[in-house]
């Protein structure tokens, strides 16, 4: 037991083996019942359906799915470090109304570029204030998000005192339509490129790891001298950059921006996140598994769409989806 | 109750417990348990953590069924189906995690789920009138209107018991009471234990501090892997014999040898208080290969003093030096880069994040080693882990839940997550706080290791043999006051007591 003497009898054969199972465990940790989900259900749509299974098709899911899987990138962040953040939609209509004001040739018209970067340090700081809440005021992120979610919202409305701006210059909007080597979109391959650098940095960076920490223990991983605090002020800095980003991207997709815009989306993106096998009190979850789930919402919406089912309908769906997908993840992990 | 408790032979009204077994799959947990507990005694089940005395006490208290066998309970069969059955039936039992509601009331946790009422509304007079009267019973002043949350947690144990005598308990079972409580406060449970025998209630008590069990036991059941291994029909037992029979072998010695420390200072404490005056104008010095013991009761400020030498709590004057270097203490991180480093008290909350891995838990805290560039690649992870975990004799593999070990493995990995630094100060707050007695022995190998291999070590503790059984010098606190620091030649029980309780 003396500390010099090390004991050799772990270091054979098992653990080499031990390593690459763990390496395929980590890729598919907590995604595996998700993914099931989803390949069933392409299946189904697949098979009563003519349409679903076409190139065309796929694409438009992408499409669709690009401002909910910019937010829902962010959401995975702030969920991994067990906080919430229900200020995203705001955020999102905050940014866009920012973007048009500041280049919209009818009020500022400083150009896109400026009205891209004004709108990203807004729902930057709508993020930072968010996250100070947390960390200084020590208020509950639910409270705090809450709180953001108000006052964002009521900004976004002042800036135009409710009216829309509508029409930008033809290279923004061709950034959502035009598909480059006859498949990707400039928004869809953003969304895609931040998807990878997220899920590295999530996987082998060391603050990347940190998150996991704090969202396990936020008391152990401060005492193990990670910076807690100042890590929790930027992942909620950085959920509020994405999601205006999200907003100048839906900007793009609509050709106009309105303060009414983003309004639910937050519950959306929760859902997609928790869909994904998140943990809402922290420490488990991936950039994987929240793609999964960001795609199960698209799919399923797509889907249900060819195949004529109401809106209202389609509510109800998603809301037995979500319970079905958690449900299965609490009674799989009971079960371990 | 009018049974004499000292015919042992003739059939009595107490509780008889025969032939229990219990499976979680595979694994026996319990095996023919069977014992009595007669009107009126005290019987202490011992044995080591996973020997069986929860799976027992569960049983009796009702959230445990049976595989097999039976309990006679003043002369009826008795099978409870539920804990509230069981309360029905006279059993109450105290967990060692109250399960009190904070913010309720004490006279309302008393009472909960059985409010008084009187037309319609809830009776708070009678309420309040008949919770202090039960409060008084057990010595205890307390304002039935207070909340359950300012008490400490001494305290709260008591409304626990008044819960149970409200409930007419006539059979209590204690799963560890003693854990948080200091020594007044442990002799004040001893009285109250003593007064309500003397009435006619049963005890089991579950514990693992053997002198406790001398003094407040009549009779001792020792446990060991789900079996019955031995009664005695009196309570003061050889501490060795006890062990012995927990551990299922010869405990030769509880604390290894100590290495003669070197004559370089390397911890400096000077004048140190906290803001909330938990503890005042310390000073003490740690050389290297030393071992600090650091005593007191409860509440005399050790675990405060050391977690702000380590940075986790702001001090408001006084300074750390660490081998002649001052250290800012303004957080964790920058102790941990001074070289000073925390093993916390309460493991599952401050030591462990049980959702992980060995390996990640090893890796928390030192991305800066294994990540030199902030690229934390599983290889690299996977190698840090092994060292740490074959240096300390972890008997895990990096890729398991660390939520799968022992409390003495976990606290294992949390040594060896700070050890390849190294440090120059390594600290460790109730260093064996819920771990077996035949565990505890490795981990007193550990901390001895530390110091030989040079670094100054502090071991706060709230059990008093291991504390002058490990360090070279004791440093006692009493309310946040030095008393003073004892040579291993002076410390003894008595020395320390003397200083701690004035």
């Amino acid at each position: 037991m003396a500390l010099s003497n090390g004991a050799s009898e772990l270091k054979a054969g098992p653990g080499a083996q031990a390593a690459a199972g763990a390496k395929l465990s980590a890729l598919f940790a907590g995604t595996m019942g998700p993914l099931i989900g989803l390949v069933l259900l392409c299946l189904a749509l697949s098979l009563t359906t003519d349409t679903f299974l076409t190139v065309r098709n796929i694409l438009n899911v992408l499409d669709q799915v690009t401002v909910l899987g910019i937010m829902a990138i962010g959401m995975t962040l702030v969920i991994l470090i067990g906080g919430i953040d229900l200020s995203v939609g705001s955020v999102l209509a905050l940014a866009a109304m920012v973007m048009g004001f500041v280049a919209h040739p009818d009020h500022l018209n400083l150009g896109m570029p400026a009205g891209i970067v004004t709108a990203l340090v807004v729902a930057g700081l709508c993020g930072l204030v968010s996250g100070l809440l947390v960390t200084v005021t020590k208020l509950p992120p639910f409270i705090a998000t809450l709180a953001m979610m108000s006052v964002a919202r009521g900004l976004a409305n002042m800036i135009t005192d409710g009216s829309q701006i509508i029409g930008f210059p033809d290279w923004f909007t061709s950034l959502s339509i035009i598909r480059h080597f006859g498949f990707l979109s400039v928004t869809v391959g953003l969304m895609i490129v931040l998807a990878i650098i997220f899920a590295i940095f999530l996987n082998y960076r060391a603050t990347g790891r940190s998150l996991y920490a704090i969202g396990g223990s936020a008391e152990v991983a401060r005492l193990s001298g990670i910076p807690v605090k100042s890590l929790t002020n930027w992942v909620y800095a950085i959920c509020g950059v994405l999601a205006g980003l999200a907003g100048i991207v839906l900007a793009a997709r609509l050709d106009s921006v309105q303060p009414s815009s983003g309004f639910g989306y937050e519950l959306d993106t929760i859902a997609a996140v928790v869909i994904g096998g998140a943990s809402l009190s922290g420490g488990v979850g991936s950039i994987g598994g929240t793609a999964i789930g960001v795609l199960i919402i698209g799919v399923l919406r797509n889907g249900l769409n060819l195949l004529g089912v109401s809106p209202f309908i389609q509510q109800v769906v998603i809301g037995v989806v979500i319970a079905l997908a958690v449900a299965t993840d609490t009674w799989r992990r009971r079960t371990q | 109750m009018a049974l004499d408790p000292s015919h042992t032979q003739t059939p009595h009204l107490g509780l008889f417990v025969s032939g229990l077994c219990k499976s979680y799959g595979p694994v026996q947990v319990l095996a023919d348990a069977s014992f009595e507990v007669r009107p009126g005694e005290v019987v202490a089940l011992l044995g080591e953590n996973g020997a069986g005395k929860s799976t027992v006490s569960n049983i009796i208290a009702g959230s445990t069924k049976p595989d097999a066998g039976s309990i006679t309970w003043r002369g009826k069969p008795y099978s409870p189906a539920s804990p509230a059955a069981a309360i029905d039936s006279g059993v109450g039992m105290i967990h060692q995690e109250l399960k009190l509601l904070p913010d309720l009331s004490v006279a309302e946790n008393v009472y909960v789920g059985r409010l008084p009422m009187r037309g319609g509304r809830i009776d708070r007079a009678a309420m309040n009138a008949r919770a202090s009267a039960q409060l008084k019973r057990l010595g205890l002043d307390v304002s039935p209107d207070r909340k359950v949350r300012t008490l400490r947690i001494a305290a709260q144990q008591q409304v626990e018991i008044a819960k149970a005598l409200t409930l007419n308990a006539e059979l209590l079972i204690f799963d560890e009471p003693t854990a948080a409580l200091g020594s007044e406060e442990t002799e004040l449970l001893f009285q109250q234990i003593r007064k309500l025998k003397a009435e006619g209630m049963s005890f089991i008590y579950i514990s693992h501090r053997l002198d406790e069990i001398a003094e407040i036991a009549d009779r001792v059941v020792v446990m060991r892997d789900g079996r019955i291994v031995a009664r005695h029909e009196r309570a003061d037992i050889p501490v060795r014999t006890v062990v012995e029979q927990m551990v299922g072998r010869s405990v030769e010695r509880m604390f290894p040898p100590l290495s003669e420390p070197g004559s370089e200072t390397l911890l400096e404490v000077e004048n140190l208080s906290s803001p909330e005056r938990s503890f005042q104008n310390v000073s003490f010095s740690v050389r290297t290969g030393e071992i600090l013991g650091i005593a007191g009761l409860i509440g005399a400020g050790r675990t405060e003093l050391v977690r702000a030498i380590a940075g986790a709590d702001p001090i408001s004057s006084g300074s750390v030096r660490v081998a002649g270097k001052p250290v800012h203490l303004n957080g964790p991180a920058a102790a941990i880069k001074a070289g000073v480093v925390l093993v916390p008290e309460d493991r599952k909350a401050q030591g462990v994040v049980l959702d992980q891995t060995i390996g990640e838990n090893l890796a928390i805290g030192n991305f800066d080693h294994v990540a030199p560039n902030g690229w934390v690649f599983p290889k690299a992870v996977q190698k840090f882990a092994e060292a740490g975990i074959s240096r300390l004799g972890v008997k895990g593999r990096p890729s398991q839940a660390i939520s799968k070990l022992s409390g003495g493995n976990q606290q294992k990995v949390i040594i060896a997550k700070w050890i390849s630094r190294p440090p120059k100060v390594f600290i460790l707050d109730e260093p064996t706080r819920g771990i077996d007695v035949g565990a505890r022995a490795a981990i007193y190998d550990v901390i001895a290791d530390l110091a030989r291999s040079g670094m100054a070590v502090v071991v706060v503790s709230s059990d008093l043999e291991e504390v002058l059984g490990l360090s070279h010098r004791v440093l006692v606190l009493s309310r946040g006051r030095q008393r003073g620091i004892l040579d291993r030649s002076e410390a003894s029980n008595v020395a320390v007591m003397e200083l701690a309780t004035s």
